[in-house]
C-alpha cells in the first residue's frame, strides 16, 4: 500500500495506533455519539424530556384540578398566594395545570401521528421507489386519489361513522401526512436505488427487504428527518384548528392549540392566556427543529 | 498467472442482453431492442483469467452482469458449475452467488456511503454465513483487510475518508470475504491513477494465485489486459470478434478490428513509436439500436467487401484455440510493432 496512503490513513493511524485493538461500530452507534455531542440537540432533548415530565406528572406538581372552576378568579394574572402560577382562564380554571394538561393532547398527536406517518410513509414510499414501475405507478397513483381527498370532509366522514373521539384526530392526520412522507421517500429512494452500491449489494446475495432496510432507508433518512421537524408543528396546529371545529378534543379536555385560540381572543384584557401556552408551543417546536438537525447531521458520516 | 486446471467453471451460450428502448411518441412509439449483448458465447476454466476488451459502449458491463444475472438476459445460457443460472431465480440464485462475485469500475460507488468498511466487507458473510459469531466475522474482515493491504483499526471508518486505490481494495475485500470460484472485474483500474493501478492489478493477481479464482477481467486498456490474461476475447458492438489466447492475439490478432486495436497501444520506445504502424478506423460505434447489416464492424472495416454487408460471419476456429469472426480473416499487411 505503499504509495496511495493518504492524509485521511495517517490521521487514522495517528488516533488509533497501530496494533491497538478496535471495536466494529456501526453507522447507528456512530450516530448516536454524534448526536449526543451536538449540544443543542442534547439540551433540546433535556428541555422536550422536562416538558413531558411535567405533563405526565401535572397532578402532583399543581395543587389544582384542571377542569376545577374558581369564580372569584376568572381571567386573572399570575398570582403565587393561590398557586395560580399562570393564573386563570376566562372560565376560572387554573391555567398552569390547563397547559400541561394541553401538552399531553398536543405532544401526543405531534409525536404518535408523526411516528405513525413516518414508519407507513418509509415503507410505503421506498417499496414504490425501489421496484419501479407498474408497482410503483399503481402505488402512487392511490397516494394521489388520497391527496385529493380533503382533510376536513375525511375528519367529519371519521367523526360520523365513529362518533368523536381524539383517537380519530391522530388517524386522520396520521392518514394524510403519511401521503407527503410516501412521496418524499419514492423520490429518494428512485435516485438512491440506481447508485452502484444497490447493485454490489445484489451481487453479494443481499435480499430485498435487507437491502431496502440496510442501504435505501439510510441512504434517504435525511430528507426524511428534516421533514418530520417540519411535520411535527404541522400536526400540532392541525389539531388546535380541528378543536377550534369543535372535531377535535372536548371541553373541558384541552390542548395547546385550544388555549392559544381562546388566549388570542383575550388578549388585550387578559395576555397572560395567550403568553404561557404560546411560550411551551413555541420551545417545544425549537426542541423539535435541533433535534431533527442533530439526527441529519449525525446520521451523515461525511458530517464530522 | 498461475497455471490453469482444466476443468470448465463457466460456460457462455449464445448470450443476448437486449434493452428495450422506447421510441417515437407515447402513443404511436414503439419498443426497439437496444442490442447491447447480441449472441456471446465463451467459456471459462477454473484458475483462468479471460481478458474482455472493446471500445466503451460495446457491452462489456453489460455482458457481466448478465453472466452475474445482475440483468435478466434475454436469451441464451449461463452455465456455472454445472447449474443454469438463466433458469434460477430467488433463493435458489442467490445461494449461487456466493461463488461469482464482481468489483466494480467507480470504487467510491460501489460503496455504501453510510455503512462503515467493516459492515461493508462483512455484509456478504453475514448473507451465506448467518449463524457465524460477531467475533469470528470481525476477525476474518481484519484478516482479509490486512491481506488486501488496509490497516485492519480502519475498520470503523466511512468510505469518503479512503482515496480511490483504496476504495478498490475494500471492494476487493468485500468480493474475496466468501472465497468466491470467479470475480467480475469490471474495469476495476480504469478509474484509478496510472501509479496505482499496477498495484491493484498486482493484488488481484496476488489473490488468484493464492485462492485459484477465475477472473473475467473486463478493461479498455490492452496492456493491462495483457499483463493479467491467460485468454483475450474482443468484443464489438455486443458480438465477439475473436478469442485466443493472450500470446497468439497479441502476436497474430486474425480480426481487423483487433488489429486496429492493438496498433493503437502506445509503445514506450519513443523511435518504435514514431515509426509504427498504426490502423486509423474512420467513424464512431454505431448504434446498438440499429446495427449495421451483416458484420457489424464493416462501417469501419478496412478490409470490407459486399459479403461483409449481407452474411454475417460465424465465429469460428481458424488457427488451434483461435476463433476469429470475419469473412476476410488473416494476419494484418504489416507488422504491427
Ligand atoms: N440499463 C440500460 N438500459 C438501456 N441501455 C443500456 C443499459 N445499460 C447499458 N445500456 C446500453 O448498452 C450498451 C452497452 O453498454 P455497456 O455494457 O455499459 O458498455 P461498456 O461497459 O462496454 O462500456 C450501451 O449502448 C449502453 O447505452
Ligand atoms: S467480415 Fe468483413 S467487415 Fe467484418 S471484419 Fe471481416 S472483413 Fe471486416
Ligand atoms: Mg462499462
Amino acid at each position: 500500500m505503499a504509495t496511495d496512503i493518504t492524509g485521511g490513513t495517517k490521521r487514522a493511524a495517528l488516533i488509533e495506533k497501530a496494533g491497538e485493538e478496535v471495536q466494529g461500530r456501526s453507522l447507528w452507534q456512530d450516530a448516536q455519539r454524534r448526536l449526543f455531542a451536538n449540544k443543542m440537540a442534547v439540551a433540546s432533548m433535556i428541555v422536550l424530556g422536562i416538558i413531558t415530565l411535567m405533563a405526565v406528572f401535572a397532578d402532583v406538581i399543581s395543587p389544582h384540578a384542571y377542569d376545577e372552576v374558581y369564580w372569584d378568579y376568572i381571567g386573572v394574572g399570575p398570582q403565587w398566594e393561590n398557586n395560580h402560577w399562570f393564573g386563570t382562564d376566562a372560565n376560572g380554571r387554573d391555567l398552569f395545570i390547563r397547559t400541561l394538561y394541553g401538552a399531553r393532547v398536543s405532544l401526543m398527536v405531534g409525536i404518535v401521528t408523526t411516528l405513525v406517518a413516518l414508519i407507513i410513509g418509509v415503507t410505503y414510499g421506498s417499496i414504490a421507489g425501489y421496484f419501479g414501475g407498474r408497482v410503483d405507478s399503481l402505488m402512487m397513483r392511490v397516494v394521489d386519489v388520497l391527496y385529493s381527498m380533503p382533510l376536513m370532509f375525511f375528519i367529519i366522514i371519521l367523526v360520523v361513522v365513529f362518533g368523536r373521539h381524539i383517537v380519530l384526530v391522530f388517524i386522520a392526520i396520521g392518514c394524510v401526512e403519511w401521503l407527503t412522507m410516501a412521496r418524499i421517500v419514492r423520490g429518494q429512494t428512485l435516485s438512491v436505488k440506481r447508485k452502484e452500491y444497490i447493485e454490489a449489494a445484489r451481487a453479494s446475495g443481499v435480499s430485498t427487504p435487507n437491502i431496502i432496510r440496510r442501504h435505501i432507508i439510510p441512504n434517504v433518512i435525511g430528507p426524511v428527518i428534516v421533514f418530520v421537524t417540519l411535520m411535527v408543528p404541522v400536526v400540532i396546529l392541525v389539531e388546535s384548528f380541528l378543536s377550534f371545529l369543535g372535531l377535535g378534543v372536548q371541553e373541558p379536555m384541552t390542548s395547546w392549540g385550544v388555549l392559544i385560540s381562546e388566549g388570542a381572543a383575550q388578549m388585550e384584557n387578559a395576555p397572560h392566556m395567550l403568553i404561557f401556552p404560546a411560550v411551551f408551543l413555541a420551545v417545544t417546536l425549537f426542541c423539535f427543529n435541533f433535534i431533527g438537525d442533530g439526527l441529519r447531521d449525525a446520521l451523515d458520516p461525511k458530517d464530522r | 498467472m498461475p497455471p490453469v486446471e482444466n476443468a470448465e467453471l463457466l460456460r457462455v451460450q449464445d448470450l443476448k442482453v437486449h434493452f428495450p428502448i422506447r421510441t417515437g411518441g407515447i402513443v404511436f412509439g414503439q419498443y426497439t431492442p437496444l442490442k447491447a449483448v447480441d449472441g456471446v458465447s465463451f467459456s471459462l476454466k477454473a484458475g483462468e483469467t479471460l481478458g474482455i476488451v472493446g471500445e466503451s459502449g460495446c457491452g462489456k458491463s453489460t455482458l457481466g452482469r448478465g453472466i452475474l444475472q445482475l440483468i435478466k438476459p434475454t436469451d441464451g445460457k449461463v452455465v456455472f458449475l454445472g447449474n443454469e443460472m438463466t433458469s434460477m431465480a430467488g433463493e435458489q440464485l442467490r445461494a449461487q452467488r456466493q461463488h461469482m462475485q464482481i468489483v466494480f469500475q467507480d470504487p467510491l460507488a460501489s460503496l455504501n456511503p453510510r455503512m462503515t468498511v467493516g459492515d461493508i466487507i462483512a455484509e456478504p458473510l453475514t448473507v451465506f454465513f448467518p449463524k457465524m459469531s460477531v467475533a469470528e466475522r470481525k476477525a476474518k474482515v481484519k484478516a482479509l483487510m490486512a491481506k488486501v493491504g488496509l490497516l485492519p483499526q480502519m475498520i470503523n471508518r466511512y468510505p469518503h475518508e479512503f482515496s480511490g486505490g483504496q476504495c478498490q481494495r475494500i471492494g476487493i475485500a468485500r468480493a474475496m470475504i466468501v472465497d468466491p470460484k470467479m470475480v467480475i472485474c469490471d474495469e476495476p483500474v480504469s478509474a484509478l491513477d496510472v501509479s496505482i493501478q499496477a498495484q491493484i492489478v498486482n493484488l488481484l493477481m496476488d489473490l488468484q494465485q493464492e485462492f485459484g479464482l477465475s477472473l473475467l477481467f473486463i478493461s479498455h486498456d490492452l496492456s493491462v489486459v495483457r499483463h493479467v490474461s491467460h485468454r483475450v476475447m474482443v468484443l464489438y458492438l455486443g458480438k465477439v470478434m475473436e478469442i485466443a489466447s493472450r500470446d497468439s492475439i497479441y502476436a497474430e490478432p486474425l480480426h481487423p478490428y483487433t488489429q486496429a486495436l492493438i496498433s493503437a497501444v502506445p509503445i514506450p520506445d519513443p523511435d518504435l513509436e514514431k515509426n509504427k504502424q498504426r490502423i486509423v478506423l474512420g467513424g464512431d460505434l454505431p448504434s446498438p439500436m440499429n446495427p449495421p447489416s451483416g458484420c457489424v464492424f464493416r462501417t469501419r472495416c478496412p478490409r470490407a467487401t459486399d459479403i461483409c454487408a449481407q452474411v454475417v460471419p460465424k465465429l469460428e476456429e481458424k488457427a488451434p484455440g483461435h476463433q476469429v469472426a470475419c469473412h476476410h480473416w488473416g494476419p494484418p499487411a504489416q507488422a504491427l510493432v
